[in-house]
Protein backbone atom coordinates (compact mmCIF):
# COMPACT_ATOMS: atom_id res chain seq x y z
CA UNK A 1 0.00 0.00 0.00
CA UNK A 2 3.16 2.19 1.07
CA UNK A 3 4.85 0.96 -1.75
CA UNK A 4 2.91 1.47 -4.67
CA UNK A 5 3.62 5.73 -4.50
CA UNK A 6 7.07 4.59 -5.59
CA UNK A 7 6.26 2.39 -8.19
CA UNK A 8 6.34 4.42 -11.57
CA UNK A 9 2.82 5.27 -12.82
CA UNK A 10 0.48 3.20 -14.82
CA UNK A 11 -0.81 5.12 -18.36
CA UNK A 12 -3.72 5.27 -16.50
CA UNK A 13 -2.90 7.30 -13.26
CA UNK A 14 -1.10 9.53 -15.71
CA UNK A 15 -4.01 10.08 -17.83
CA UNK A 16 -5.99 10.78 -14.77
CA UNK A 17 -3.50 13.01 -12.98
CA UNK A 18 -3.16 15.01 -16.72
CA UNK A 19 -7.01 15.32 -16.27
CA UNK A 20 -7.18 16.60 -12.44
CA UNK A 21 -9.53 20.07 -13.26
CA UNK A 22 -8.52 23.29 -11.94
CA UNK A 23 -11.15 23.33 -9.64
CA UNK A 24 -9.34 19.88 -7.62
CA UNK A 25 -6.43 22.43 -7.12
CA UNK A 26 -8.48 25.44 -5.95
CA UNK A 27 -10.00 23.49 -3.48
CA UNK A 28 -6.89 21.87 -2.11
CA UNK A 29 -5.23 24.90 -2.00
CA UNK A 30 -8.08 26.89 -0.51
CA UNK A 31 -8.00 24.31 2.38
CA UNK A 32 -4.34 24.12 2.66
CA UNK A 33 -4.44 28.36 3.30
CA UNK A 34 -7.39 27.35 5.92
CA UNK A 35 -5.35 24.69 7.37
CA UNK A 36 -2.34 26.19 7.73
CA UNK A 37 -4.01 29.76 8.73
CA UNK A 38 -3.49 29.37 12.20
CA UNK A 39 0.32 28.20 12.48
CA UNK A 40 0.64 31.58 9.91
CA UNK A 41 -1.19 33.57 12.41
CA UNK A 42 0.16 31.82 15.27
CA UNK A 43 3.88 33.03 14.23
CA UNK A 44 2.95 36.51 12.90
CA UNK A 45 1.14 37.03 16.71
CA UNK A 46 4.63 36.57 18.12
CA UNK A 47 6.08 39.12 16.30
CA UNK A 48 4.18 41.59 17.03
CA UNK A 49 4.79 44.27 20.26
CA UNK A 50 1.87 44.25 22.54
CA UNK A 51 0.32 47.57 20.96
CA UNK A 52 0.74 45.90 17.72
CA UNK A 53 -1.20 42.88 18.91
CA UNK A 54 -4.26 44.92 19.11
CA UNK A 55 -3.78 46.68 16.05
CA UNK A 56 -5.72 45.10 12.11
CA UNK A 57 -3.60 43.73 10.76
CA UNK A 58 -2.04 40.34 10.06
CA UNK A 59 1.29 41.29 9.57
CA UNK A 60 3.07 42.99 12.25
CA UNK A 61 4.55 46.50 11.18
CA UNK A 62 7.20 46.47 13.25
CA UNK A 63 8.73 42.84 13.87
CA UNK A 64 10.67 41.83 16.71
CA UNK A 65 12.02 38.55 18.63
CA UNK A 66 11.77 40.26 21.84
CA UNK A 67 8.91 38.27 23.04
CA UNK A 68 10.96 34.81 22.40
CA UNK A 69 13.74 36.65 24.64
CA UNK A 70 10.89 37.56 26.99
CA UNK A 71 9.50 33.89 26.77
CA UNK A 72 12.49 32.06 27.18
CA UNK A 73 14.07 34.23 30.00
CA UNK A 74 10.92 34.74 32.38
CA UNK A 75 9.94 30.77 32.20
CA UNK A 76 10.70 27.41 32.19
CA UNK A 77 10.69 26.48 28.99
CA UNK A 78 13.41 24.48 28.21
CA UNK A 79 12.87 23.01 31.04
CA UNK A 80 9.80 21.82 30.41
CA UNK A 81 10.86 20.82 26.86
CA UNK A 82 13.63 18.85 28.12
CA UNK A 83 11.07 17.07 30.27
CA UNK A 84 8.70 16.23 27.85
CA UNK A 85 11.26 14.93 25.36
CA UNK A 86 12.80 12.98 28.27
CA UNK A 87 9.88 11.54 28.95
CA UNK A 88 9.13 10.71 25.63
CA UNK A 89 11.94 9.31 25.31
CA UNK A 90 12.39 6.85 28.30
CA UNK A 91 8.63 5.51 27.64
CA UNK A 92 9.35 4.89 23.85
CA UNK A 93 12.07 3.11 24.60
CA UNK A 94 10.69 0.66 27.30
CA UNK A 95 8.14 0.32 24.67
CA UNK A 96 9.82 -0.58 21.92
CA UNK A 97 11.67 -3.04 24.35
CA UNK A 98 8.49 -4.61 26.07
CA UNK A 99 5.59 -3.97 23.37
CA UNK A 100 8.06 -6.31 21.16
CA UNK A 101 8.72 -8.85 23.55
CA UNK A 102 5.23 -8.99 24.21
CA UNK A 103 4.41 -9.56 20.60
CA UNK A 104 7.34 -11.69 19.53
CA UNK A 105 5.95 -14.56 22.61
CA UNK A 106 2.62 -13.91 21.51
CA UNK A 107 3.38 -14.24 17.85
CA UNK A 108 5.74 -16.96 17.53
CA UNK A 109 6.47 -18.90 20.50
CA UNK A 110 4.22 -21.42 21.75
CA UNK A 111 3.53 -22.08 25.72
CA UNK A 112 0.66 -22.72 28.00
CA UNK A 113 -1.99 -20.10 28.79
CA UNK A 114 -1.30 -18.08 25.45
CA UNK A 115 -4.71 -17.53 24.76
CA UNK A 116 -5.74 -16.13 28.02
CA UNK A 117 -2.84 -13.72 28.03
CA UNK A 118 -3.63 -12.56 24.43
CA UNK A 119 -7.30 -12.06 25.55
CA UNK A 120 -6.16 -10.53 29.04
CA UNK A 121 -4.02 -8.14 27.27
CA UNK A 122 -6.51 -7.07 24.26
CA UNK A 123 -9.38 -6.46 26.89
CA UNK A 124 -6.99 -3.62 28.10
CA UNK A 125 -7.50 -1.61 24.92
CA UNK A 126 -11.20 -1.36 25.78
CA UNK A 127 -10.68 0.73 29.28
CA UNK A 128 -10.34 4.26 28.91
CA UNK A 129 -7.85 6.45 30.50
CA UNK A 130 -10.06 8.63 32.27
CA UNK A 131 -11.69 5.41 34.06
CA UNK A 132 -8.11 4.70 35.20
CA UNK A 133 -6.59 8.19 36.62
CA UNK A 134 -7.90 8.52 39.68
CA UNK A 135 -6.71 4.92 41.41
CA UNK A 136 -3.26 5.74 39.40
CA UNK A 137 -3.46 8.67 41.45
CA UNK A 138 -4.79 7.38 44.46
CA UNK A 139 -2.07 4.81 44.30
CA UNK A 140 0.71 6.79 43.52
CA UNK A 141 0.06 9.24 46.62
CA UNK A 142 -0.01 5.91 48.56
CA UNK A 143 3.67 4.60 47.06
CA UNK A 144 5.10 8.27 47.68
CA UNK A 145 5.47 8.60 43.92
CA UNK A 146 3.58 10.88 42.80
CA UNK A 147 5.58 13.78 41.54
CA UNK A 148 7.88 12.54 40.16
CA UNK A 149 9.47 11.59 36.51
CA UNK A 150 8.87 7.96 37.28
CA UNK A 151 4.82 8.37 37.83
CA UNK A 152 4.26 10.61 34.71
CA UNK A 153 5.89 8.07 32.55
CA UNK A 154 5.31 5.07 34.53
CA UNK A 155 1.41 4.26 32.83
CA UNK A 156 2.60 4.38 29.26
CA UNK A 157 5.42 2.28 29.73
CA UNK A 158 3.98 -0.93 28.00
CA UNK A 159 0.81 -0.24 25.62
CA UNK A 160 -1.57 -3.13 24.25
CA UNK A 161 -1.81 -1.17 21.06
CA UNK A 162 1.94 -1.78 19.81
CA UNK A 163 1.87 -5.47 20.87
CA UNK A 164 -1.44 -5.74 18.83
CA UNK A 165 0.79 -3.63 16.18
CA UNK A 166 3.83 -5.66 16.25
CA UNK A 167 2.67 -8.65 16.57
CA UNK A 168 1.09 -8.88 13.24
CA UNK A 169 4.07 -8.15 11.71
CA UNK A 170 5.85 -11.21 13.18
CA UNK A 171 3.08 -13.15 12.55
CA UNK A 172 3.82 -12.39 8.59
CA UNK A 173 7.54 -13.70 9.31
CA UNK A 174 7.49 -16.84 7.84
CA UNK A 175 8.36 -19.70 10.83
CA UNK A 176 10.85 -21.74 8.79
CA UNK A 177 12.99 -18.30 9.29
CA UNK A 178 13.04 -19.37 13.19
CA UNK A 179 13.70 -22.80 12.38
CA UNK A 180 16.39 -21.98 10.69
CA UNK A 181 18.15 -20.24 12.81
CA UNK A 182 17.31 -22.81 15.65
CA UNK A 183 19.34 -25.12 13.36
CA UNK A 184 22.15 -22.28 13.68
CA UNK A 185 22.33 -22.67 16.93
CA UNK A 186 20.66 -19.32 17.88
CA UNK A 187 18.93 -19.50 21.43
CA UNK A 188 15.23 -18.39 21.88
CA UNK A 189 16.72 -15.00 22.37
CA UNK A 190 18.91 -14.84 19.72
CA UNK A 191 15.67 -15.41 17.50
CA UNK A 192 13.87 -12.98 18.90
CA UNK A 193 17.02 -10.06 18.67
CA UNK A 194 18.64 -11.03 15.52
CA UNK A 195 15.80 -12.84 13.33
CA UNK A 196 12.70 -11.09 14.45
CA UNK A 197 13.58 -7.54 15.30
CA UNK A 198 15.63 -6.78 12.42
CA UNK A 199 12.90 -7.81 10.05
CA UNK A 200 10.06 -5.80 11.66
CA UNK A 201 12.09 -2.22 11.66
CA UNK A 202 9.83 -0.49 9.65
CA UNK A 203 6.81 -0.89 12.07
CA UNK A 204 9.17 -0.31 15.16
CA UNK A 205 10.05 3.14 13.84
CA UNK A 206 6.72 3.94 13.13
CA UNK A 207 5.45 2.69 16.82
CA UNK A 208 8.51 4.75 17.90
CA UNK A 209 7.25 8.29 15.80
CA UNK A 210 3.05 8.03 17.27
CA UNK A 211 4.12 6.59 20.73
CA UNK A 212 6.92 10.01 21.03
CA UNK A 213 4.24 12.38 19.85
CA UNK A 214 1.86 10.48 21.77
CA UNK A 215 3.92 11.17 24.97
CA UNK A 216 5.15 14.59 24.04
CA UNK A 217 1.66 16.43 23.73
CA UNK A 218 -0.02 13.56 27.07
CA UNK A 219 -2.19 16.37 29.09
CA UNK A 220 -4.44 14.57 31.20
CA UNK A 221 -2.37 12.28 33.69
CA UNK A 222 0.50 14.77 33.58
CA UNK A 223 -1.54 17.61 34.49
CA UNK A 224 -2.84 15.34 37.66
CA UNK A 225 0.70 13.89 38.66
CA UNK A 226 2.78 16.75 38.26
CA UNK A 227 2.39 19.35 41.15
CA UNK A 228 5.94 21.34 41.27
CA UNK A 229 7.09 23.51 38.25
CA UNK A 230 10.29 22.08 37.85
CA UNK A 231 8.92 18.80 36.91
CA UNK A 232 6.30 19.99 34.30
CA UNK A 233 6.15 18.81 31.15
CA UNK A 234 5.93 21.53 27.97
CA UNK A 235 1.55 21.01 27.63
CA UNK A 236 1.16 21.13 31.50
CA UNK A 237 3.90 24.55 31.41
CA UNK A 238 2.60 26.46 28.41
CA UNK A 239 -1.00 25.68 29.54
CA UNK A 240 -0.22 27.81 32.69
CA UNK A 241 2.00 29.98 31.59
CA UNK A 242 -0.54 31.31 28.98
CA UNK A 243 -3.39 30.91 31.49
CA UNK A 244 -1.06 33.27 33.49
CA UNK A 245 -0.10 35.80 30.81
CA UNK A 246 -3.94 37.09 30.43
CA UNK A 247 -4.59 39.27 27.66
CA UNK A 248 -0.59 39.15 26.37
CA UNK A 249 -1.47 37.48 23.67
CA UNK A 250 2.05 38.30 22.03
CA UNK A 251 3.23 36.19 24.76
CA UNK A 252 1.08 32.96 24.65
CA UNK A 253 1.70 32.76 20.73
CA UNK A 254 5.09 33.01 21.55
CA UNK A 255 5.27 30.37 23.99
CA UNK A 256 2.96 28.32 21.40
CA UNK A 257 5.37 29.42 18.73
CA UNK A 258 8.29 27.86 20.79
CA UNK A 259 5.91 24.28 21.28
CA UNK A 260 5.13 24.35 18.01
CA UNK A 261 8.50 25.20 15.85
CA UNK A 262 10.45 22.50 16.66
CA UNK A 263 7.61 19.67 16.06
CA UNK A 264 6.57 21.48 12.45
CA UNK A 265 10.85 21.55 11.58
CA UNK A 266 11.19 17.26 12.34
CA UNK A 267 8.21 16.89 10.87
CA UNK A 268 9.22 18.96 7.95
CA UNK A 269 12.32 17.00 7.89
CA UNK A 270 11.08 13.51 8.39
CA UNK A 271 7.42 14.20 6.50
CA UNK A 272 7.67 10.93 4.46
CA UNK A 273 8.71 8.69 7.32
CA UNK A 274 6.42 9.98 9.88
CA UNK A 275 2.97 10.14 7.17
CA UNK A 276 4.39 6.36 6.72
CA UNK A 277 4.24 5.33 10.06
CA UNK A 278 0.99 6.69 10.62
CA UNK A 279 -0.39 4.80 7.60
CA UNK A 280 1.36 2.03 8.91
CA UNK A 281 -0.08 1.88 12.30
CA UNK A 282 -3.02 3.13 11.20
CA UNK A 283 -3.64 0.58 8.52
CA UNK A 284 -2.45 -2.63 10.48
CA UNK A 285 -3.11 -1.80 14.44
CA UNK B 1 11.31 -30.07 13.27
CA UNK B 2 8.80 -33.23 12.43
CA UNK B 3 12.34 -35.91 11.93
CA UNK B 4 13.87 -34.31 15.22
CA UNK B 5 13.75 -36.83 17.99
CA UNK B 6 10.62 -36.77 19.66
CA UNK B 7 13.01 -35.76 23.33
CA UNK B 8 14.79 -32.72 20.87
CA UNK B 9 11.32 -31.70 20.41
CA UNK B 10 9.59 -31.84 23.92
CA UNK B 11 12.99 -29.88 25.00
CA UNK B 12 12.57 -27.30 22.53
CA UNK B 13 9.22 -27.02 23.81
CA UNK B 14 10.05 -26.50 27.37
CA UNK B 15 12.32 -24.47 26.46
CA UNK B 16 10.08 -22.05 24.61
CA UNK B 17 7.96 -21.82 27.59
CA UNK B 18 10.24 -20.73 29.76
CA UNK B 19 11.51 -18.15 27.83
CA UNK B 20 7.93 -17.15 27.09
CA UNK B 21 7.32 -16.79 30.44
CA UNK B 22 11.03 -15.03 30.89
CA UNK B 23 9.50 -12.24 28.23
CA UNK B 24 6.03 -11.88 29.69
CA UNK B 25 6.39 -11.46 33.57
CA UNK B 26 7.21 -7.96 33.94
CA UNK B 27 5.06 -7.09 31.06
CA UNK B 28 1.61 -9.26 32.44
CA UNK B 29 2.43 -7.57 35.78
CA UNK B 30 2.17 -4.11 34.67
CA UNK B 31 -0.67 -4.58 32.93
CA UNK B 32 -2.71 -6.42 36.10
CA UNK B 33 -1.19 -3.83 38.19
CA UNK B 34 -1.61 -0.40 36.00
CA UNK B 35 -4.61 -1.49 33.55
CA UNK B 36 -6.88 -4.29 34.95
CA UNK B 37 -6.66 -3.86 38.77
CA UNK B 38 -7.23 -0.16 38.52
CA UNK B 39 -10.21 -0.68 36.10
CA UNK B 40 -12.31 -2.43 38.76
CA UNK B 41 -10.76 -0.17 41.25
CA UNK B 42 -12.60 2.73 39.29
CA UNK B 43 -15.70 0.44 39.90
CA UNK B 44 -14.76 -0.36 43.70
CA UNK B 45 -14.75 3.30 44.33
CA UNK B 46 -17.64 4.52 42.65
CA UNK B 47 -19.86 2.78 45.11
CA UNK B 48 -17.62 4.93 48.06
CA UNK B 49 -18.65 8.17 49.41
CA UNK B 50 -14.44 8.75 48.84
CA UNK B 51 -13.78 12.53 49.32
CA UNK B 52 -10.48 12.30 50.61
CA UNK B 53 -7.75 9.91 50.78
CA UNK B 54 -6.89 10.85 54.76
CA UNK B 55 -10.45 9.70 55.58
CA UNK B 56 -12.61 6.59 55.80
CA UNK B 57 -15.09 6.14 53.09
CA UNK B 58 -17.78 4.56 53.64
CA UNK B 59 -20.07 2.02 51.32
CA UNK B 60 -22.99 3.30 49.86
CA UNK B 61 -23.77 1.27 47.29
CA UNK B 62 -25.47 3.08 43.90
CA UNK B 63 -26.29 6.30 45.37
CA UNK B 64 -23.21 7.89 43.57
CA UNK B 65 -24.98 6.72 40.07
CA UNK B 66 -28.29 8.17 41.00
CA UNK B 67 -26.88 11.40 42.12
CA UNK B 68 -25.78 10.95 38.85
CA UNK B 69 -28.74 11.01 36.83
CA UNK B 70 -30.14 13.84 38.25
CA UNK B 71 -27.10 15.63 38.43
CA UNK B 72 -28.12 18.31 35.54
CA UNK B 73 -24.41 19.47 35.16
CA UNK B 74 -23.44 15.99 34.30
CA UNK B 75 -26.37 14.88 32.10
CA UNK B 76 -25.14 18.26 30.57
CA UNK B 77 -22.04 17.00 29.44
CA UNK B 78 -23.11 13.79 28.61
CA UNK B 79 -25.40 15.59 26.13
CA UNK B 80 -22.61 17.70 24.87
CA UNK B 81 -20.51 14.42 24.21
CA UNK B 82 -23.02 12.85 22.35
CA UNK B 83 -23.57 16.20 20.47
CA UNK B 84 -19.70 16.11 19.72
CA UNK B 85 -19.55 12.99 18.42
CA UNK B 86 -22.80 13.25 16.60
CA UNK B 87 -21.65 16.14 14.42
CA UNK B 88 -17.62 16.02 14.80
CA UNK B 89 -17.38 11.96 13.32
CA UNK B 90 -19.72 12.90 10.49
CA UNK B 91 -17.33 15.98 9.28
CA UNK B 92 -14.11 15.03 9.73
CA UNK B 93 -15.18 11.51 7.87
CA UNK B 94 -16.80 13.29 4.69
CA UNK B 95 -14.45 16.26 4.77
CA UNK B 96 -11.26 13.66 5.23
CA UNK B 97 -12.62 11.44 2.57
CA UNK B 98 -12.97 14.30 0.14
CA UNK B 99 -10.02 15.43 0.73
CA UNK B 100 -8.21 12.50 -0.03
CA UNK B 101 -10.27 12.01 -3.22
CA UNK B 102 -9.14 14.84 -4.18
CA UNK B 103 -5.51 14.45 -3.23
CA UNK B 104 -5.55 11.19 -5.28
CA UNK B 105 -6.18 12.54 -8.30
CA UNK B 106 -3.41 14.73 -8.55
CA UNK B 107 0.23 14.34 -8.98
CA UNK B 108 1.79 17.53 -8.85
CA UNK B 109 2.33 19.19 -5.30
CA UNK B 110 0.67 16.18 -3.77
CA UNK B 111 3.43 15.31 -1.00
CA UNK B 112 3.31 18.99 -0.26
CA UNK B 113 -0.54 19.61 0.24
CA UNK B 114 -0.74 16.52 2.18
CA UNK B 115 1.75 17.54 4.43
CA UNK B 116 0.06 20.71 5.56
CA UNK B 117 -3.63 18.88 5.96
CA UNK B 118 -1.74 16.70 8.28
CA UNK B 119 0.50 19.27 10.13
CA UNK B 120 -2.17 20.74 12.85
CA UNK B 121 -2.43 16.56 13.68
CA UNK B 122 1.21 16.27 15.21
CA UNK B 123 0.59 20.34 16.44
CA UNK B 124 1.15 20.00 20.63
CA UNK B 125 -3.04 20.20 21.53
CA UNK B 126 -2.65 22.62 23.89
CA UNK B 127 -0.65 25.24 21.91
CA UNK B 128 -3.48 24.85 19.32
CA UNK B 129 -5.99 24.88 21.49
CA UNK B 130 -4.60 28.55 22.47
CA UNK B 131 -4.02 29.77 19.32
CA UNK B 132 -7.64 28.90 18.64
CA UNK B 133 -8.93 30.88 21.43
CA UNK B 134 -7.00 34.01 20.20
CA UNK B 135 -7.94 33.19 16.13
CA UNK B 136 -11.88 33.54 17.12
CA UNK B 137 -11.08 36.17 19.35
CA UNK B 138 -14.47 38.50 19.02
CA UNK B 139 -12.25 41.77 18.70
CA UNK B 140 -9.23 40.88 17.43
CA UNK B 141 -9.72 37.17 15.92
CA UNK B 142 -8.61 37.62 12.57
CA UNK B 143 -11.98 35.35 11.70
CA UNK B 144 -14.19 38.19 12.69
CA UNK B 145 -11.88 40.71 10.85
CA UNK B 146 -12.58 38.46 7.74
CA UNK B 147 -16.68 38.66 8.64
CA UNK B 148 -17.23 42.54 10.13
CA UNK B 149 -15.30 42.92 6.43
CA UNK B 150 -17.71 41.24 4.11
CA UNK B 151 -21.01 42.98 6.26
CA UNK B 152 -21.20 40.37 9.00
CA UNK B 153 -21.55 41.28 12.61
CA UNK B 154 -18.59 39.94 14.59
CA UNK B 155 -19.29 36.80 16.20
CA UNK B 156 -18.72 35.72 19.90
CA UNK B 157 -17.83 31.71 19.01
CA UNK B 158 -16.06 30.52 22.22
CA UNK B 159 -17.36 33.18 24.76
CA UNK B 160 -21.37 32.27 23.67
CA UNK B 161 -22.87 29.47 25.16
CA UNK B 162 -24.91 28.35 21.69
CA UNK B 163 -21.62 28.38 19.60
CA UNK B 164 -18.84 27.31 21.85
CA UNK B 165 -19.09 23.86 21.31
CA UNK B 166 -19.06 24.25 17.30
CA UNK B 167 -16.02 26.20 18.02
CA UNK B 168 -14.60 23.46 19.89
CA UNK B 169 -15.81 20.73 16.85
CA UNK B 170 -13.70 23.48 14.04
CA UNK B 171 -10.88 23.00 16.29
CA UNK B 172 -10.85 18.87 16.29
CA UNK B 173 -12.04 18.63 13.10
CA UNK B 174 -9.30 21.42 11.44
CA UNK B 175 -6.33 19.09 14.24
CA UNK B 176 -7.71 15.53 13.31
CA UNK B 177 -8.51 15.84 9.53
CA UNK B 178 -4.70 15.04 8.50
CA UNK B 179 -4.96 11.61 10.07
CA UNK B 180 -8.29 10.87 8.65
CA UNK B 181 -7.35 12.37 4.99
CA UNK B 182 -3.54 9.89 5.12
CA UNK B 183 -5.22 7.20 6.19
CA UNK B 184 -7.96 7.68 3.81
CA UNK B 185 -5.28 8.17 1.19
CA UNK B 186 -3.82 4.75 1.91
CA UNK B 187 -7.16 2.77 1.85
CA UNK B 188 -7.71 4.46 -1.67
CA UNK B 189 -4.11 3.08 -2.84
CA UNK B 190 -5.38 -0.05 -1.84
CA UNK B 191 -8.38 0.31 -4.71
CA UNK B 192 -7.43 -1.60 -7.58
CA UNK B 193 -7.08 0.94 -10.72
CA UNK B 194 -8.47 -1.78 -13.28
CA UNK B 195 -12.04 -1.43 -10.94
CA UNK B 196 -12.17 1.73 -11.87
CA UNK B 197 -11.39 1.07 -15.57
CA UNK B 198 -14.04 -1.49 -16.08
CA UNK B 199 -16.58 0.93 -13.77
CA UNK B 200 -15.60 3.74 -16.54
CA UNK B 201 -15.69 1.19 -19.78
CA UNK B 202 -19.39 -0.14 -18.11
CA UNK B 203 -20.51 3.76 -18.63
CA UNK B 204 -20.50 3.94 -14.77
CA UNK B 205 -21.19 7.39 -13.54
CA UNK B 206 -18.35 9.35 -10.87
CA UNK B 207 -21.39 9.39 -8.45
CA UNK B 208 -21.68 5.71 -9.42
CA UNK B 209 -18.36 4.43 -9.38
CA UNK B 210 -18.13 6.25 -5.67
CA UNK B 211 -21.23 4.69 -4.11
CA UNK B 212 -21.07 1.20 -5.24
CA UNK B 213 -17.15 1.25 -5.87
CA UNK B 214 -14.81 3.60 -3.75
CA UNK B 215 -17.02 3.24 -0.44
CA UNK B 216 -18.13 -0.18 -0.30
CA UNK B 217 -14.35 -1.22 -1.23
CA UNK B 218 -12.87 1.67 1.58
CA UNK B 219 -15.39 -0.30 4.24
CA UNK B 220 -12.36 -1.47 6.33
CA UNK B 221 -10.35 1.92 6.33
CA UNK B 222 -14.18 3.35 7.33
CA UNK B 223 -14.84 1.36 10.16
CA UNK B 224 -11.04 2.19 11.52
CA UNK B 225 -11.83 6.01 11.36
CA UNK B 226 -15.32 5.57 12.29
CA UNK B 227 -13.41 4.19 15.33
CA UNK B 228 -11.03 6.02 15.77
CA UNK B 229 -12.97 9.31 15.39
CA UNK B 230 -16.13 7.87 17.75
CA UNK B 231 -13.15 7.53 20.39
CA UNK B 232 -11.74 10.26 20.26
CA UNK B 233 -14.80 12.37 20.52
CA UNK B 234 -16.00 10.26 23.63
CA UNK B 235 -13.26 10.93 25.62
CA UNK B 236 -12.70 14.66 24.43
CA UNK B 237 -10.31 16.46 27.09
CA UNK B 238 -7.35 18.80 26.35
CA UNK B 239 -8.98 20.61 23.71
CA UNK B 240 -11.54 21.80 25.46
CA UNK B 241 -9.68 22.62 29.02
CA UNK B 242 -7.70 24.62 27.33
CA UNK B 243 -10.55 26.59 24.97
CA UNK B 244 -12.09 27.89 27.96
CA UNK B 245 -9.02 27.58 30.95
CA UNK B 246 -10.71 29.73 33.51
CA UNK B 247 -14.09 28.21 33.44
CA UNK B 248 -13.09 24.45 32.18
CA UNK B 249 -15.91 23.44 29.85
CA UNK B 250 -17.68 27.22 29.73
CA UNK B 251 -19.67 29.18 28.96
CA UNK B 252 -22.12 27.86 31.50
CA UNK B 253 -21.23 24.25 30.77
CA UNK B 254 -22.12 24.25 27.02
CA UNK B 255 -18.67 22.89 25.92
CA UNK B 256 -18.21 20.80 29.11
CA UNK B 257 -17.43 16.87 28.58
CA UNK B 258 -17.79 13.88 29.91
CA UNK B 259 -13.92 13.79 30.48
CA UNK B 260 -13.41 16.95 31.92
CA UNK B 261 -16.33 16.54 33.99
CA UNK B 262 -14.50 13.66 35.29
CA UNK B 263 -11.49 15.96 36.01
CA UNK B 264 -13.48 18.32 37.60
CA UNK B 265 -15.64 16.31 39.78
CA UNK B 266 -12.25 13.82 41.10
CA UNK B 267 -9.30 16.45 40.64
CA UNK B 268 -11.14 20.09 41.26
CA UNK B 269 -13.77 18.75 44.07
CA UNK B 270 -12.01 16.06 44.98
CA UNK B 271 -15.11 13.97 45.04
CA UNK B 272 -13.24 10.64 43.90
CA UNK B 273 -16.02 8.20 44.20
CA UNK B 274 -18.38 10.38 42.26
CA UNK B 275 -16.31 11.12 39.67
CA UNK B 276 -15.47 7.54 39.37
CA UNK B 277 -19.01 6.78 38.76
CA UNK B 278 -18.89 8.96 36.29
CA UNK B 279 -15.57 7.23 34.49
CA UNK B 280 -17.70 3.47 34.83
CA UNK B 281 -20.75 5.05 32.90
CA UNK B 282 -18.30 6.97 30.07
CA UNK B 283 -17.24 3.05 29.54
CA UNK B 284 -20.37 1.68 29.08
CA UNK B 285 -20.90 4.32 26.29
CA UNK B 286 -17.90 3.32 24.83
CA UNK B 287 -18.17 -0.21 24.90
CA UNK B 288 -21.84 0.52 23.63
CA UNK B 289 -20.71 2.61 20.72
CA UNK B 290 -17.92 -0.05 19.78
CA UNK B 291 -20.32 -2.93 19.78
CA UNK B 292 -22.77 -0.70 17.99
CA UNK B 293 -19.84 0.29 15.37
CA UNK B 294 -18.67 -3.33 14.53
CA UNK B 295 -22.05 -4.35 13.99
CA UNK B 296 -23.55 -1.86 12.13
CA UNK B 297 -20.35 -1.83 9.78
CA UNK B 298 -18.47 -4.74 9.48
CA UNK B 299 -22.11 -6.33 8.21
CA UNK B 300 -21.19 -4.63 4.69
CA UNK B 301 -17.09 -6.22 4.61
CA UNK B 302 -18.56 -8.98 1.78
CA UNK B 303 -16.32 -7.91 -1.07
Amino acid sequence: MIATQNIPKTSTQKRRSRGAAWWVYAILILGSVVTAFPFLWMVLTSLKTYQDVFQPGIFPPNPTLENYNEVLRNTGFLRWFVNSIGVAIVSTISVLIFDSMVAYTLAKLRFPGKEIIFVLILSTLMIPTEMLVIPWYLGALKLGIANTYFAIALPGMITAFGIFLLRGFFESIPDELFDAGRLDGLSEFGLYTRIGLPLITPALAALAIFNFLGNYNAYLWPLIIIQSPEIRTLPIGIALFSGEAGAEWHLIMTASSLAVIPVLIVFAIFQKQIIEGVVLTGTKG
Amino acid sequence: MNQAPRQKTLKLAQRQAIWAYVFLIVPLAFFLLVRIYPAFDSLRLSLLDFNSPLKPAPFIGLDNFKELFSDKVFLRSLWNTLLYTLIGVPAQLVLGLGIAMLLSSINKGRGWLRAVYFAPYITPIVASAWVWQWLLNKNFGPVNALLTSIGIPAQPFLMSPDQALYAAVALVVWQQLGFQIVIFIAGLEGVPRMYYEAAELDGASPWQRFWYMTLPLLNATLVFSVVIATNGFLQLFTQIANLNPTDKGGPLDSTLTVALYIYRAGFESSRYGYAAAVTVVLFVIILLFTILQLTVLRKRVDY
